[in-house]
């Protein structure tokens, strides 16, 4: 009796796993299935995904991102869509893990996505790209800044690389003689922070511009500053270089301010936002200079008119990530129109049709008045330095 | 057949036959892609368990730091991958990297066995806690690089590593390693996994398998029986090492970036393995396969709820604990079901 229990219970667990795999199969399956037929029969609609963290701690990001970009989708598709075709837009959650973008681009893959506005994050759309490259799908991300995030021709960006924010910093500095002794705060744990602060320092080099001190953090130990802005202020560092997030450099300006210490703070696209943190006394960041592409209280008609639906939808002020998000995907609507491409074409022929348009479109977006793109996937724009004046961002030249 | 044999079988048979049937769908098309990209994520998280059952329900030592030896394992193996990419063939480079992952991690276990294993219960397990975040910090600070001259090693920055032309950057910091090739895929995956079932099953039925248990269930009496404690400590927990290393060398090569961050190494993940052993089943090594492969898909699967899908997630956790571990549940269930039970424990002891 007891070998036959044995048995049965044997065979209920591996029917138990059997039937889990099956159902999950059955499940996707019927999706492939509808996804394969909007793609023949559906010469309606064109279908855009976005990929972006929307749960955990960098949600902010992800969120703004495919928010950014669905007020984009709802304006293409009120004035008429894309050559006459309608968008289908959804969003798939990452996590800010390279894994987990992997999934969510399957995902999104199974639903018949064509173009792919991600990852938000650089890690996650480095490892999303490998997968793109295999199905030859274009890929325009809004703000993987890391080099390899275009390592390959199917991959585009709407932001500045990290690098060119380093060496737009530092050539920044030395043409305007903001400072000649340098100190650097960066975030060793974050790609995007040691991504620029490796191109600050060479260039810096160059430049003729001498670093004091740079001291790094993690994002396990990233509420005490003190140690840092003490051995800058010990060196004498009259100008401080901060190329990470807002959220941390908030606790610096504070904590710089209680010590008594006021160089001038220089910082990157990253930085945007500082404005918005809850309990952040915005006089301490009078005179913060930083480099970014979108500025939400500029008072040009487009940017106005983001902002406002933005607020309306979502309640906050929209930062440079959905500013991004929603020039990429005008990007891929101007494209588009010049490859003269439609949605029954197959991902790959629509990829490739895009490749060769990308390069020769010109397009007007919230993050610069003129964008143009190289096959390397780089975007050519100007960055913007602004500087933090009566709590409001006024253009630094 | 003994009985314990017989056991073993079937979780072989399980794991064997879950492989046929996602073959035999993924050739007749009916796999989405979705799917697919689940199956190798699916095969290391239950390697990982394998080896953290071996650890916690065989040697009853509380280890919450085994992602450290699956982050030493898939940066090792990941850095040879790289290193070799163009020089050596893939199959005999991508069962080296094996060889270095699993080789690597060992060592690591071996040396952070020696001070930890001679600590117990709660003050082993914040240690191994504390090792486990030192292995991915001290990862994430490194900067190598290769080039004609030699290997370069920085712990300041790519441009210290003072490399030639023809060098190439290999560990960036915190940026990882980014570009080592993908060859993972869900018959090697599912091979390491029955690999470790089959090393962990015999371990559990070898002389040295009783030995480790009897010193989990009273180690006194283990002593002085004769029985050399740390000796057995240290393979058991070595051999733990050494197959969270396999996982990591299958983490490594699925994903063509690797960074020592938190999401992927850090405690949490630990936790979350620990998470597949404890709701396997504590000592039960086909529990562990199982709860891996369920509460992997799970999350997955609820794509669908969008937002809501972390929160049923727990939901769901919480539900399946209590249904499986509850002792009054389980009455229930018996006198529901009859003698049927689906978490049967099975007693190692």
């Amino acid at each position: 009796m007891k070998k036959f229990n044995k048995f049965v219970s044997a065979v209920l667990t591996s029917v138990m796993v059997a039937s889990m795999v099956a159902g999950c199969a059955d499940a996707t399956s019927t999706g492939g299935g509808s996804a394969e037929g909007a793609g023949s029969d559906g010469a309606k609609v064109f279908k855009i995904g976005a990929i972006g963290p929307l749960t955990g701690g960098a949600a902010a990001y992800g969120n703004a991102v495919v928010n950014g970009a669905e007020i984009a989708v709802e304006e293409i598709n009120a004035a008429g869509g894309i050559n006459g075709y309608q968008i289908e837009y959804k969003k798939e959650d990452d996590e800010c893990d390279a894994q987990k973008s992997v999934n969510a681009y399957n995902t999104l893959k199974d639903w018949g996505m064509q173009f792919l506005v991600g990852s938000t994050t650089s890690a996650c759309s480095i490892a999303v790209s490998e997968n793109t490259k295999a199905d030859n799908m274009f890929q325009l991300t809004p703000s993987g800044s890391a080099v390899e995030c275009v390592q390959y021709d199917n991959a585009f960006r709407v932001c500045f690389s990290d690098p060119s924010q380093g060496l737009a910093s530092a050539q920044y500095i030395a043409e305007h003689k903001l400072a000649t002794k340098i100190g650097i705060i960066y975030d060793s744990s974050d790609v995007y922070s040691t991504g620029v602060y490796q191109t600050f320092v060479d260039e810096a080099g160059r430049q003729g511009l001498e670093i004091v001190s740079s001291e790094a953090f993690t994002q396990d130990n990233n509420t005490d500053f003190t140690v840092q802005l003490q051995k800058a202020k010990d060196a004498g560092a009259d100008l401080l270089f901060l190329p990470f997030y807002y959220k941390d450099a908030s606790l610096v300006l504070t904590q710089a301010s209680t010590m008594d210490y006021h160089p001038t703070i220089f910082g990157v696209d990253g930085l945007d936002g500082i404005l918005t943190v809850e309990n952040f006394d915005t006089s301490l960041a009078e005179g913060v200079m930083l480099l970014t592409p979108f500025a939400a209280d500029a008072t040009d008609d487009l940017t106005v008119n983001f902002v406002k639906k933005y607020q309306e939808k979502y309640g906050e002020v929209p930062n440079q990530f959905a500013a991004d998000a929603y020039d990429a995907v005008y990007v891929i609507k101007a494209a588009i129109e010049k490859a003269g491409a439609t949605p029954d074409q197959s991902v790959s022929d629509l990829c490739e049709a895009l490749k060769g348009a990308m390069t020769q479109i010109e397009v007007a977006g919230l993050t610069s008045a003129k964008m143009t793109w190289d096959a390397s996937g780089e975007p050519n724009k100007e960055p913007k330095a602004v500087v933090i004046k009566d709590g409001a961002y006024v253009s630094a030249d | 057949m003994k009985k314990q044999t017989k056991d073993n079988l079937i979780t072989y048979g399980i794991v064997i036959g879950a492989f046929v049937l996602v073959q035999l769908l993924a050739n007749t098309g009916h796999l989405s892609s979705h799917m697919k990209g689940l199956l190798v994520p699916v095969t290391y998280y239950a390697v990982i368990a394998v080896a953290l059952n071996l650890c916690v329900g065989i040697l009853g030592e509380l280890s919450i730091g085994h992602c450290g030896f699956m982050c030493v394992g898939a940066f090792s193996s990941a850095f040879f991958s790289k290193v070799t990419q163009d020089s050596i063939p893939t199959g005999p480079r991508f069962l080296l990297a094996f060889i270095i992952g699993i080789l690597v991690a060992a060592a690591f276990g071996f040396l952070i066995g020696i001070p930890v294993l001679r600590l117990k219960g709660d003050y082993l397990a914040i240690v191994t806690l504390a090792f486990g975040e030192i292995i991915k910090n001290v990862l994430a600070a490194f900067y190598v690089g290769v080039d004609s001259k030699g290997v370069h090693f920085s712990m300041k920055s790519a441009s210290d590593l003072g490399l030639l032309d023809d060098g190439k950057v290999i560990i960036n910091g915190a940026m990882g390693i980014t570009g080592s090739p993908q060859n993972s895929n869900f018959t090697i995956g599912i091979v390491v996994l029955l690999i470790s079932l089959f090393v962990v099953q015999n371990l559990i039925n070898s002389r040295q398998g009783r030995a480790i248990m009897a010193i989990r269930d009273n180690s006194i009496a283990a002593e002085a029986s004769g029985i050399n404690v740390t000796k057995y400590k240290m393979m058991a927990f070595t051999i733990s090492a050494a197959i969270a290393g396999a996982s990591g060398v299958l983490f490594s090569h699925n994903i063509s970036s690797v960074t020592a961050s938190s999401q992927y190494f850090g405690y949490n993940v630990s936790i979350l393995v620990l998470v597949y052993v404890v709701l396997g089943g504590i000592g039960n090594i086909r529990g562990s396969v199982i709860a891996a492969t369920i509460l992997y898909m799970l999350p997955e699967m609820l794509r669908f709820l969008n937002k809501y899908r972390m929160l049923i997630y727990s939901i769901v956790l919480i539900v399946m604990m209590i249904v499986n571990w509850s002792p009054k549940i389980i009455e229930w269930r018996k006198r529901t079901f009859g003698k049927i039970s689906i978490g049967r424990r099975k007693e190692t002891a």
